[in-house]
């Protein structure tokens, strides 16, 4: 027998999934995260899974993981000191940072600037130039260089980065500095730019690579101390781990470009969704991953998820591809307050935390959450995690009579207010994935999970008329999932700047073919035979002039007959015209040219719950009320596990089961399928 | 003459009660539309001015044409008045003459779009946007002659017409303008951004009026704008006193050797309302430096500063409007009298925040910010490529933001939200030119507690023959100081030939010519600081030394003393800053650097260049 380990790291809990690979069956537990040593944390919760079905390590062939250690290193400016090395003329890049100041009018009187994230004091000129057509202007002075970096040695750095203007171009003094570098710095990583990001755009490029290297030595240290563990264990299968685009690299790879693991853990979400999607047959849906102080949203169209070129972190934005994965500071324990002087509700972005949380979780805390709210309104009915934790109604009732009292409201309008407002702001940034790019949420279906996803799920499938609403066995798990399931990836772009009318199918077809052959062999020194890698080709297009393009998939078998671009253009006219309601005509600038190469995916079949009668009596624990649409009305409350296929149950309900509620709105019914999925839609 | 909107709906909107929760979901949904409209501009835009430095303005306006929500405040208003003509479903307005609008843009080179949104037959809101045109014509490339002596030489001026009339396109008009313009591709391409912008907002006012109910929307606007009212009203009786108090700062010069030319305001408050005056304010000039203000805009700027510490998540809109009264003396600088030139208006609008600044802060220093908003200094490139083909460009710089009560003031950043540099790489690829240098100029920020951020210092080599413009101002006034701080480092700017020889060129030319292999040193204003330099923290001076924005000279500013290894002589800074104590004199708010007589001695030898004469010896 053989098996494969899916663990996805959360802040609090860190869940781990077996699966047998011949039969597909599967075997989930919990263990509470480590976040002094994430790896402990997954160690234990896979030894302890293990043990308990009785897998031995050594039949464990892969080991699949979604990690937060690259994204804590940002937001908690634990990342490595880096030194870097730009053209003479550009130390302070990263100080002036664009110059951008984020914010209305007058936001610069309030803003706090972020420290750059390469030290100036750890920063260096190379006295050289590459111009604009990759000609060297001036050569490396590399005595000069030398010195520089001899001085640099008393400031502790542990990882080095070379970012040279123009290098997307001719990378050669890139190449020749660093190689002076790991001269003078033997025992530290050197990263240069041409390897990270080969694109024009010296800010971004610059503070990509710096981000990679500040977050390289810690990956490193994680990967190989979860290594060192699992051989300890007895585990010597492939260590993967998960990418912000939601595909998969080796723990090794993953080393040396760490920067695109900054979005590893909410693209397991997504890869999560996205399984149980194929299997419930839905192609078209957006998630919706709510948790104790964000949500985090994406969409998947035609059984894709959109990706995009940057991936946000915090005050850092660095280009490296992620899902297209939009976070609003929305969650369970957002606080709603009523400003003096506008006497508005607002509710967020401050956050209880898991410390003093919500009134209702009895740790001290006072302020009125969307818990509370969720508390008064009788959602939330019962005990949390199973019966571990009870809920604190009174303590819930009087924080959100603050707000009530300072709007002059009744107690449970208010709750409705906070409920209606937090479910506004996760609206917007639905909205912002859907609408803004062009579709129309109708042709949606709206997954939900994360802890607090189910309460709100319902509601939102109302607001944007995204329908059936689906909640996932186990919502609490779902990265997991995504984990196991998803396949290896490769991806290498080229910067390409060059007009439809200054280039020809024959040219692109031999660019394709030459990034297509170095994904591939990315690929195969992942041992993926050659025979099962797909490789997919895109293009970004612009009209000349303008700065933001337009990524369309292309066939590189076109391009090789020679009727690609003729069709490229085609498809970004329609492109610009569905996003922007206009053409013009103008040359269309091919800007990055782009090839990515995947593994085969890893087959899952879903678990199969056994059939019912369509009554879900059996699975009801008692009657309940809850306040819904300004009135008190007459509820149910179900059991999620002892739900059976083909349950039909009509709203208002509240389904509980360890890790989540679902809330099953007044006119609304939920049905159940054979995979446990509760899809809700209006009656 | 008014202009005429014709509803063929008759029908009434119902007042209804809006509740508060419904209430701050429109306002949430109208912030997301107006959101949407700037991702619109940034997404398709083309002119680097517009796309990559974020000089354009959105607004969606109630039917009544108040703002509810945007940066600039409404003007429509002001239109209505003056426009002859019918308002009907589907017709589109498109407009960029200052004087036609009460200075809603407020040069020629603003393109404004203005999108009546009616639903069955009824008008229920206004959509508009503006950006910046790189060029729009007239007597030089960019159409901002620093030495304009009339409205005529800036580029075509568009009076208010229908660019759409009931939903027909009316290319014709399109057609004459761009041929006009130096840019044509750029400035379709940019006027259809403004225009998708403008729709996208129609659809979600559409959305919301589906979702909500039309009469809901209209009285949720109402409402909006009546609880900004309130809200302000607060504000006001709290913080602006009935004792008057005035400000003045100065634009340097007109470009044409007369300077420094007064803006002068004196805020009072009269029961619930507050008196903005600017009586005191020199005339226009004959250049082009005069700027047209729209009074709203003023309010909308007043109002900004003031709630920006109270309720920043507030949606900022027109419904404080009658709180306020702008005084503005006709003839002067910032009314001037048609057809005076306005393209370089940009100097006296920057100034316009320092003076807000320097006003609503003076009754509590502890929330007064220092000075740096100098302007939006523009470079502008232009000729014949190789190949024979135009190329023109158009550039914002930036400077030193002040130091803040909040902290440093940040080196070399925007002080206009959301603007950002065009990437180094992008111009060197696209222009016949190469960035040499580009970094913050050491020293430039003010001394003080929170130090004043560095200007920028940026070094253009061109490789190619072509002509350059320069606007920049802050060149002899210095940008102020508060509360100790003292003034930052002044503007520069420097033309290094191929040949080695360099002179200092001034900050506002026209047509300069250069050639391959020319450098020009492109040297912006530091902020002012803040607070008392003696306190600020040692160690840190010793650290920005070792980052290169503080030299060891300049660390003495602050009564530190760093070894040759750049760490801090203890005793002799103790020392120094105990000496420097003793021969202070009281500490004054402001510091605004050496009295203007001072300065026009001192010009030739401190700048390179000649002191402006006064403003009063222009020939009228």
């Amino acid at each position: 027998m053989s098996y494969r380990l899916g663990v996805d790291v959360g802040g609090t809990f860190t869940d781990v999934l077996v699966v047998e690979d011949a039969s597909g069956k599967t075997w989930r537990g919990k263990v509470p995260s480590t976040p002094d040593d994430p790896s402990r944390a997954v160690i234990n919760g896979a030894r302890k899974v293990c043990e308990e079905v009785g897998v031995n390590p050594e039949d464990v062939n892969y080991f699949f993981h979604g990690t937060t250690v690259a994204t804590n290193a940002v937001l908690e400016g634990k990342g490595a000191r880096v030194g870097l090395v730009v053209t003479q003329g550009y130390r302070q890049i990263l100080q002036i940072a664009r110059s951008f100041v984020p914010g209305g009018l007058a936001g610069w009187i309030v803003w706090p600037k972020p420290e750059p994230m390469a030290a100036l004091e750890c920063t260096i000129e190379a006295p050289e130039r590459i111009g604009a057509g990759g000609s060297i202007v001036r050569e490396l002075d590399e005595a000069t260089l030398r010195q520089r970096l001899e001085a640099l040695k008393t400031e502790g750095i542990e990882a080095l980065t070379v970012c040279l203007i123009n290098s997307y171009v001719n990378d050669v003094h890139e190449r020749r500095v660093a190689e002076i570098c790991a001269d003078i710095f033997p025992d530290i990583p050197v990263t240069i730019s041409a390897d990270i990001l080969p694109e024009m755009q010296e800010y971004e490029r610059t503070l990509t690579t710096v981000a990679n290297s500040a977050v390289r030595p810690v990956v490193a240290r994680y990967v190989q101390h979860l290594r060192e563990s699992l051989v300890e264990w007895g585990m010597n299968g492939q260590l993967n781990l998960l990418r912000s685009d939601g595909g998969l690299m080796s723990a090794e790879k993953s080393r040396e470009a760490p920067v695109s693991l900054l979005m590893s853990g909410p693209a397991g979400g997504v890869a999560g969704a996205l399984w149980v999607a194929r299997n419930a047959g839905i192609d078209n849906l957006l998630t919706l991953d709510m948790g104790g102080t964000s949500t985090d949203v994406a969409l998947i169209e035609n059984g894709e998820p959109r990706l995009r070129r940057e991936t946000s972190v915090g005050d850092l934005t660095v280009r490296a591809s992620s899902l297209d994965i939009r976070t609003v500071g929305a969650g369970g324990g957002s606080i709603a307050h009523v400003p003096e002087l506008t006497k508005a509700l607002r509710v967020g972005p401050e956050s209880a935390g898991a410390l003093p949380g919500p009134a209702a979780y009895g740790r001290g805390g006072k302020l009125p959450t969307v818990t509370d709210a969720n508390v008064v309104l009788g959602y939330l009915p019962e005990s949390l995690l199973g019966g571990d934790m009870e809920l604190d109604r009174k303590g819930a009732w009087l924080a959100v009579k603050s707000v009530a009292d300072a709007l002059d409201i009744s107690v449970e309008k208010a709750a409705e207010g906070i409920i209606d407002i937090v479910n506004e702001h996760m609206f917007g940034a639905l909205r912002l994935v859907s609408v803004q790019q062009g579709y129309d949420p109708r042709d949606f279906a709206l997954m939900a999970f994360g802890g607090a996803g189910p309460l709100h799920a319902n509601a939102l499938g109302l607001l944007m008329g995204s329908w059936p609403v689906v909640i996932p066995p186990s919502p609490g798990v779902l990265c997991a999932y995504g984990d196991a399931t998803t396949r290896l990836r490769a991806e290498t772009q080229r910067s390409f700047n060059r007009t439809n009318d200054q280039t020809s199918d024959e040219e692109i077809a031999a660019l394709l073919d030459e990034i297509g052959s170095e994904v591939t062999a990315d690929l195969i020194a992942e041992d993926i035979a050659q025979s099962e890698i797909t490789l997919r080709y895109e293009i970004d297009v612009r009209y000349r002039g303008q700065a933001f393009e337009v990524p369309l998939a292309i066939e590189a078998e076109a391009f090789r007959k020679g009727t690609g671009l003729a069709r490229l253009i085609q498809s970004f006219d329609t492109e610009h015209k569905r996003l922007f309601t206009f053409n013009l005509d103008v040359p269309r600038e091919l800007v990055n040219v782009r090839v990515t190469a995947l593994g085969p995916s890893g087959e899952l079949k879903p678990g199969v719950i056994p059939s019912g009668n369509g009554d879900p009596s059996g699975a009801k624990l008692r009657d309940h009320k809850v306040y819904m649409g300004g009135e008190e009305k007459a509820a149910a409350i179900y059991a999620r596990d002892r739900l059976r296929a083909g349950d039909h149950i009509v709203g208002p309900a509240v389904i509980i089961e360890m890790d989540s509620t679902t809330l099953l709105h007044d006119g609304c019914v939920a049905d159940i399928d054979d995979h446990g999925n509760i899809l809700i839609v209006q009656a | 003459m008014t202009a005429r909107i014709v509803e063929t709906n008759p029908t009434p909107f119902n007042p209804c009660e809006v509740d508060p929760i419904t209430l701050d979901i429109v306002e949430n949904a109208l912030k997301n539309a107006r959101n949407e409209m700037d991702a619109t501009v940034y997404r398709t835009a083309m002119s680097p001015g517009i796309r990559e430095q974020g000089d354009s303005f959105p607004l969606i306006a109630d039917r009544k044409g108040r703002m509810v929500v945007g940066q600039f405040g409404s003007f429509i208003q002001g239109f209505l008045n003056g426009f002859e003509g019918d308002i009907e479903d589907g017709d589109v307005i498109w407009l960029s003459d200052p004087y036609s609008c009460e200075g809603a843009v407020s040069h020629n080179n603003d393109w404004l779009i203005l999108l009546p949104i009616f639903r069955d037959g009824r008008l229920v809101a206004w959509a508009s946007h503006f950006g910046h045109q790189t060029d729009v014509g007239g007597k030089v490339p960019g159409s901002l002659p620093t030495d304009g002596g009339s409205i005529f030489q800036e580029g075509i001026r568009i009076p208010p017409v229908k660019l759409y009339k009931k939903g027909e396109f009316q290319e014709e008009i399109l057609n004459l303008v761009l041929h006009q313009v130096r840019m044509p591709e750029w400035c379709r391409s940019d006027l259809n951004a403004l225009l998708a912008a403008c729709r996208a907002a129609e659809r979600r006012v559409h959305e919301m009026c589906a979702r909500f109910g039309d009469d809901v929307f209209v009285a949720a606007n109402e409402e909006l704008l009546a609880r900004n009212y309130r809200a302000m009203e607060q504000l006001i009786q709290t913080t602006v006193s009935e004792e008057k108090l005035s400000f003045t700062d100065y634009i340097c010069d007109d470009g044409r050797g007369f300077g420094p030319y007064k803006i002068h305001c004196t805020m009072w408050r009269e029961g619930n309302r507050v008196i903005l005056d600017f009586d005191g304010t020199d005339p226009q000039s004959e250049s082009s430096i005069n700027f047209y203000m729209n009074e709203n805009m003023f309010k909308m700027f007043f109002g900004i500063y003031m709630i920006m510490v109270f309720d920043p998540q507030i949606l900022f809109n027109d419904g404080f409007y009658p709180l306020v009264d702008v005084r503005i003396p006709d003839g002067s600088l910032l009314k001037p009298k048609f057809p005076a030139a306005l393209s370089c208006r940009t100097h006296a609008l920057g100034r316009i925040f320092d003076i807000l600044g320097g006003l609503l802060g003076q009754r509590q220093p502890q929330f007064l910010n220092a000075a740096g908003f100098s302007s939006s200094p523009h470079l502008m490139f232009s000729g014949y490529n190789p190949d024979g083909s135009w190329f023109q460009l158009f550039q914002i710089g930036f400077g030193g933001i002040p130091g803040r009560p909040f902290g440093d003031g940040p080196d070399g950043h925007s002080l206009w939200p959301g603007f950002t540099n065009v990437p180094n790489e992008f111009l060197e690829r696209y222009y016949p030119m190469r960035i040499e240098r580009y970094e913050t100029e050491i020293d430039s920020g003010g001394a003080g507690k929170h130090r004043g951020g560095n200007g920028i210092i940026m070094t253009y080599r061109f490789l190619s023959e072509g002509t350059i413009s320069i606007h920049d101002d802050r060149w002899f006034i210095h940008p102020w100081g508060v509360n100790g701080g003292t003034p930052g480092k002044r503007a520069r700017k420097i033309l290094e030939r191929a040949d080695g020889t360099r002179t200092v060129i001034g900050n506002k030319i026209d047509e300069l010519k250069v050639h391959d292999g020319d450098q020009l040193h492109y040297i912006t204003w530091g902020g002012g600081g803040w607070g008392d330099p003696l306190e600020r923290d040692a160690d840190l001076l010793a650290l920005e030394y070792k980052r290169g924005l503080v030299s060891r000279e300049g660390a003495k500013r602050y009564g530190v003393v760093l070894d040759d290894a750049g760490k801090v002589d203890e005793a002799a800074t103790n020392a120094l800053r105990a000496d420097m104590r003793a021969n202070r004199e009281d500490i004054p708010v402001f510091d605004f650097g050496p009295p203007i007589e001072e300065l026009r001695k001192n010009a030739l030898e401190e700048t390179g260049l000649a002191a402006p004469r006064p403003p009063h010896q222009q020939s009228l």
